[in-house]
């Protein structure tokens, strides 16, 4: 269907984007890549007055690695991921996620702040914001604050952001080398949205048992998922088939997918509980390496 | 909104509705028809286009999006009637039925090829992925894609020798 209609703005500083969406009078919404909105306002899911377009704004470009985080502006689109070859060991789970989302075109397009602010259930971005503790630095005309995913997200395309705030970037912490990691997604046919997928890392001490475990899911309840009883699972233990078996018992009793079009509850449920087990058994083969 | 952009080549201004999305931009503004309106949500991949390099679908793109920038359509691919060895390759392999949805398939492989004309089939399949066929199959417009790619690898070998000379 033909877009509604809508004016258009393109500011050039963050200050005017964010006076622009701070407008008293209509609904102001700002466009990243367009790869979720403009779909949105196709169907008239979304029918702002005000476009801000993004693109010109350079405070949200780029992808910085230092020693404590990994920095995203909320301008770098899923190919300059793809494209990073520093991020094959400063952050290879963001890389496998990344290389699951929607399609070549749509990858050249759509933006981690897009994604982060959209907020699908089933998106990779914000699965892998909630799994990696990761911080979302917006600003907004009251200033900048710094929000926590776990905060972030607060149900199906619902966050926590107000009308006149942006993302300015999205910090994940540093990924320690010798890190276990695992990204298993299922949808389908490619491309599609996960109907479930599960991030997971943990790390080694010396014993080789496992400390510091994180899982996440998606695509099984309005917002991705940490499941910290099935990191309790995990924690201190060699990771064995035992290990793994106890993680997806623990993942699928933790989510309460719906019945929906697309899967029974009961499937879902199912469904994450492999997912779980197919990323550690991927992360505890990497630690065989 | 007045926009200004590259069109094959050529500097093109256009007065838009900021609403316009750069398909519908090129095809009735600019009379480009060659690109193809399947499902004006982003799924089905036949309105794909060269945006600065990088394929794009122009059904989730606005014009006014498109200031600036230097976009390649199907019709900007071949420089004269000759078609090119990706065209060419289409045809041998009985790559289309109905033409639906080739205009975006071959902008989308000549965008992947141009960048990567070593791809395998499962690369070429990955990417393909996001162009949906209802006639072919599949099978053969990927062994046309990958039967292209020695043409891409000479162009990429002679433009190299180009540059060292």
């Amino acid at each position: 269907m033909k877009l509604p209609p809508f004016d258009y703005a393109c500011p050039t500083t963050l200050p005017e984007a964010v006076q622009l969406l701070s407008a008293p009078e209509g609904d102001a919404k700002p466009i990243a890549g367009g790869q979720s909105l403009v779909p949105m306002l196709a169907f008239r899911l979304a029918q702002p007055t005000l476009l801000v377009d993004l693109r010109k704004l350079a405070d949200l470009r780029g992808i910085k690695i230092s020693q404590k985080d990994v920095t995203l502006g909320a301008m770098v689109r899923w190919r300059e991921i793809e494209d990073d070859e520093r991020l094959k060991t400063a952050h290879p789970l963001l890389k496998a996620a990344v290389a699951h989302i929607a399609h070549y075109q749509i990858r050249n397009r759509g933006t981690v702040g897009g994604s982060l602010a959209h907020a699908d259930p089933a998106a990779e971005m914000p699965g892998i914001a909630i799994t990696c503790d990761a911080e979302i630095a917006v600003v907004g005309k009251s200033g900048a604050r710094v929000i926590q995913a776990a905060d972030f997200f607060q149900g199906a395309l619902t966050t926590a952001l107000t009308p006149d705030e942006l993302i300015v970037e999205v910090r994940l912490p540093a990924w320690p080398a010798g890190r276990r990691w695992g990204f298993e997604e299922f949808a389908r046919r490619r491309g599609d949205f996960a109907m479930a997928a599960a991030a997971v890392f943990y790390d080694q001490s010396e014993d080789s048992k496992a400390r510091n475990a994180h899982v996440g899911v998606i695509g099984v309840g309005d917002r991705p998922l940490r499941l910290p009883s099935a990191e309790d699972v995990l924690n201190g233990r060699a990771i064995d088939e035992a290990a793994i078996g106890a993680a997806e018992a623990a993942a699928c009793a933790a989510v309460d997918p719906q019945d929906d079009i697309h899967a029974s509850a009961a499937y879902r449920r199912a469904l994450a509980g492999t997912m779980v087990e197919r990323a550690l058994k991927r992360a505890a083969a990497r630690a065989q390496q | 909104m007045r926009v200004r952009f590259r069109v094959n080549g050529r500097e093109v201004e256009v007065d838009v509705e900021p609403r316009l999305t750069l398909a519908d931009c090129l095809r009735h503004h600019l009379r480009l028809t060659g690109t193809h309106v399947g499902c004006e949500h982003g799924v089905c991949g036949a309105c794909t286009v060269i945006v600065d390099g990088a394929a794009v679908r122009s059904c989730l793109m606005l014009a006014v999006q498109a200031d600036g920038a230097d976009i390649v359509t199907v019709e900007g691919l071949s420089n004269d009637d000759d078609l090119t060895p990706l065209q060419k390759s289409f045809r041998k392999h009985h790559a289309l039925q109905c033409g639906f949805c080739t205009p975006g398939m071959i902008t989308t492989a000549h965008a992947l090829l141009s960048e990567d004309p070593e791809c395998d089939a499962a690369r070429v399949r990955e990417v393909l992925s996001g162009n949906l066929c209802r006639c072919t199959g599949y099978i053969p417009i990927v062994e046309a894609v990958l039967d292209a790619r020695a043409a891409y690898r000479a162009k990429m070998a002679s433009d190299r020798g180009g540059e060292r000379a």
